[in-house]
C-alpha cells in the first residue's frame, strides 16, 4: 500500500523544519507509527527515499529508541513505571496484578488488540508515584485496583481521562501523530498543574498570607 | 517564615498560566523585549555576573557556556535546550513545561540573541505527549505574536524555534548524544574535545542548556543581578526547583534558594510518612551517591552536596523509609543503567550486565562477602572509563549503598534471601493492612 499524496506532503513539511534533512528521521518515524501503528517496512523505505539514506541507516536509528516499535502496539499502550521509586511505592505490585489480570507479559498485546503492556523507566512524575502511562499520558498515584479498572474501561471503549492530559484519552496512533508535530489542538485541555506540582507554591503563599 | 521562594513556579496556579495570554498577563515577554534592546555581549555578561549555574546536573556556569561561542566566525550558531528529562527521580522540567511553557520560549529568545543563534531547538522527551502539546502551542502562539520568526520586535533579530520529540533513550539527556540524536543518528555520546561550543550541532558552535537554566533567564533580566544574588549561597546563587518524592507525607515541587537543607524541606512538607523513619535518599537523582539521615543538614547547593561526597544533580530528592530494601533499590537502578547503556563503550556496555547479575545473586541471598569486594572492584573498572557519565552514574547507587549499608547486603546471605516485605513499602500498605 502506498502513502497518500497528503501523507507524503506532511512528510515533506516535517523535513522542512530542519536545516539538514536527516534530522527529520525521528519525527518521520513517529509519523509512520501514527499511520501504521509501528515502524513498518514501507515506512522505513519511504523515509530512506525521502532522506537519501539506505534503509539500513533508518533501521539502525529506529531500533536504537525504545518508543519505536517493531510490531503493532495495542490501541491502549500501558506502561507501568518499575524504576526504583515507583517500584517501591507499588509499581511492582501494579505490574504483577496487571499481568495476572490481562494474561500477558512485558511487550505483549491482548488477543483483541486493545491493550499492550510495557515495563517503563522513570517517566518524570516521581511526586505522583506510582505512575502508569497510557499512550504516553499520565495516570498518577495508581493502585493495582485502579489500573485494573483502567484497562477494563479502556477495553470496553471508555477509558478514564488522564490525570494531567486531555479530557479524553487519545489512541496510541493519534498520540504518535502529536509527537511527529501534528498539532491536535488539545493543549488547552486538562489541568495546568497537579496537586503535587503546587505543594511548595501553596505552602509559600499561605505563609506569605500569614505574615 | 518559610524559606521557600517561588519564582519559576510563582504563576503555576494562575488561571491559564500555560497560555500566551496568561503568561503575558503575568509580565511575560517583557524580559525578551528588554534583552533585545541590549547588546548581545551585555546579555552574556549579565548572566555571567548573576552566577547562574546549569540546573541540569553538572552546575556549569550558564553565562560562561554562552561566552565560549566564538563570535564573528561567519558560522551558524545554535541553541539546543535539553528537555529530555529522564534521570530517575527527576520531575521538575515536566511540570514546569505543563504549567508555563512560555517562560522557556522567552528564555530561548534571550539566549539565542545573546549567542547570536538564528535557529534554536527544544529536544523534548517523547514519552509525555501532553507536554509536547503545551510546548508546541506555546511556540505557535509566540510566532503569531511576533516573539519568534523574522525581525522580532522590530529589532532585526530572526529566530526559528523547532520542537523535536525524542523516542525513549535516557542517554540522549547527555549533551553530545542529544546532538547526535538531533542530527538523525543513534544517540551515542561523542568524544570531547571538541566541545559543543566549538563543534556542536552540524559541527557548528552550539550551546546546550537544561530547561530550568534557560527558564531562569527571563527573571534575571527582569529583576537584575542583585536580586538574583540575594538568594542562595556564596557560589550557588539563586532559586531552584527541588523535587520531593517517595515516602513523605507531601511529595511535590518545592522552589527555594539554593542551600536549603533536606531537614528544612521535610519540615515544610510534613515529614516522612506517618510512623516511619528516613533510611536513605538521593540528593539529585539515582546517579548521585545516596545519603542517609546523617546528611539531613547538608546545604543543598553545588558545593555543599559535593563536599559531602555526592552531587546536587537535578535536585531530585527521592526519599526512602526503613521499609525499603537498599539492595533491591540498587539492583533496580542498575537494571535501568544496563537497559539505557548505549553500547558504545565496552566497560559500560558489558560492565552493567555483570553488575546486574551480581546484584541479582546478592539480592537472592546467593552472594558472599567476597562478591561485595568483587562488585566494588568491577565498579572501579567501569567508572571513568567511558565517553560519558552514564557509567559513573551506574556505579553510584552501588558504591554508596555498600558504603552505608554493607551489613544489609550480607543480611541477604544470612537470611537466604531478602529480609524485607516489599508490600510494607508501598503507598497502599496501610490500607491493605486495614482491609
Amino acid at each position: 500500500m502506498e502513502f497518500t499524496t497528503e501523507q507524503l506532503a506532511i512528510m515533506d513539511k516535517i523535513i522542512a523544519r530542519y536545516p539538514r534533512s536527516r534530522s527529520a528521521i525521528m519525527p518521520l518515524l513517529h509519523y509512520v507509527q501514527a499511520l501504521d501503528g509501528y515502524v513498518t517496512p514501507r515506512g522505513i523505505e519511504k523515509i530512506a527515499e525521502k532522506l537519501n539514506l539506505e534503509t539500513a541507516e533508518v533501521t539502525a536509528v529506529s531500533t536504537f529508541y525504545t518508543q519505536y516499535r517493531t510490531e503493532p502496539a495495542g490501541e491502549y499502550h500501558v506502561g507501568v513505571c518499575i524504576n526504583t521509586l515507583c517500584a517501591v511505592m507499588g509499581g511492582d505490585e501494579i505490574y504483577k496484578s496487571l499481568t495476572d489480570h490481562l494474561g500477558i507479559e512485558n511487550h505483549e498485546t491482548t488477543k483483541d488488540g486493545k491493550v499492550s503492556l510495557e515495563r517503563i523507566e522513570c517517566n518524570a512524575a516521581c511526586d505522583y508515584a506510582p505512575v502508569v502511562m497510557v499512550n504516553w499520558e499520565f495516570y498518577d498515584n495508581q493502585t493495582p485496583q485502579s489500573v485494573k479498572d483502567l484497562v477494563d474501561a479502556a477495553r470496553a471503549g471508555n477509558p478514564p481521562a488522564p490525570t494531567r492530559g486531555p479530557n479524553k484519552l487519545r489512541t496510541w496512533k493519534e498520540n504518535s501523530a502529536v509527537l511527529a508535530g501534528l498539532n491536535d489542538g488539545l493543549s488547552h485541555e486538562g489541568v495546568q498543574a497537579g496537586e503535587a506540582t503546587l505543594r511548595g507554591l501553596n505552602i509559600a503563599n499561605k505563609s506569605k498570607g500569614a505574615n | 517564615m518559610t524559606k521557600l521562594q517561588p519564582v519559576l513556579s510563582a504563576n503555576w496556579n494562575d488561571k491559564d498560566s500555560f497560555t500566551i495570554d496568561g503568561y503575558t498577563r503575568a509580565g511575560g515577554y517583557k524580559a525578551s523585549t528588554k534583552a533585545l534592546s541590549m547588546q548581545p555581549d551585555d546579555v552574556i555578561q549579565m548572566i555571567k555576573d548573576s552566577g547562574l549555574r546549569g540546573r541540569g546536573g553538572a552546575g556549569f556556569p550558564t553565562g560562561n557556556k554562552w561566552g565560549f561561542i566564538p563570535q564573528g566566525d561567519n558560522k551558524e550558531h545554535y541553541l539546543v535546550v535539553n528537555a529530555d528529562e529522564s534521570e530517575p527521580g527527576t520531575c521538575k522540567d515536566t511540570p514546569l513545561l505543563l504549567a508555563n511553557p512560555h517562560v522557556l520560549v522567552e528564555g530561548i529568545i534571550i539566549a539565542s540573541y545573546a549567542i547570536r543563534a538564528n535557529h534554536a531547538f527544544i529536544y523534548l522527551r517523547g514519552e509525555i505527549v501532553h507536554v509536547y502539546r503545551r510546548v508546541q502551542q506555546a511556540i505557535e502562539d509566540a510566532y503569531k505574536a511576533g516573539h519568534l520568526g523574522k525581525n522580532i520586535g522590530g529589532k532585526g533579530f530572526d529566530l526559528e524555534l523547532t520542537l523535536h520529540a525524542g523516542a525513549g533513550a535516557y542517554i540522549c539527556g547527555e549533551e553530545t548524544a542529544l546532538l547526535d540524536s538531533l542530527e538523525g543518528f543513534r544517540g551515542q555520546p561523542r568524544l570531547r574535545p571538541p566541545f559543543p561550543a566549538i563543534a556542536g550541532l552540524y559541527a557548528k558552535p552550539t550551546v546546550v542548556n537544561n530547561v530550568e537554566s534557560i527558564a531562569s533567564v527571563p527573571a534575571i533580566i527582569n529583576n537584575g543581578i542583585e536580586w538574583f544574588q540575594a538568594m542562595g549561597t556564596e557560589k550557588s546563587k539563586g532559586f531552584t526547583l527541588y523535587s520531593l518524592s517517595g515516602h513523605v507525607k507531601n511529595p511535590g515541587q518545592y522552589e527555594a534558594p539554593l542551600g536549603i537543607t533536606l531537614r528544612e524541606i521535610l519540615e515544610l512538607a510534613g515529614g516522612i510518612r506517618e510512623g516511619h523513619q528516613l533510611k536513605f535518599w538521593t540528593p539529585g537523582g539515582s546517579s548521585t551517591p545516596m545519603f542517609t539521615a546523617e546528611h539531613l543538614d547538608i546545604p543543598l547547593d553545588y558545593e555543599g552536596v559535593s563536599g559531602a561526597g555526592s552531587m546536587l544533580g537535578t535536585k531530585a530528592l527521592q526519599i526512602f523509609d526503613e521499609t525499603t530494601c537498599v539492595v533491591r533499590a540498587a539492583l533496580r537502578w542498575t537494571e535501568f543503567y544496563k537497559h539505557e547503556s548505549c553500547g558504545k563503550c565496552t566497560p559500560c556496555r558489558e560492565g552493567t550486565w555483570w553488575l546486574v547479575q551480581m546484584l541479582h545473586d546478592l539480592e537472592a541471598g546467593k552472594g558472599t562477602e567476597e562478591d561485595l569486594t568483587k562488585l566494588l572492584d568491577l565498579c572501579d573498572n567501569i567508572a571513568g572509563r567511558s565517553f560519558c557519565a552514564l557509567a559513573d552514574g551506574a556505579v553510584a547507587p552501588i558504591i554508596s549503598s555498600i558504603k552505608h549499608f554493607r551489613d544489609e547486603y550480607l543480611a541477604h546471605q544470612r537470611n537466604g534471601g531478602c529480609p524485607f516485605d516489599p508490600i510494607a513499602s508501598t503507598i497502599f500498605a496501610s490500607s491493605k493492612a486495614g482491609a
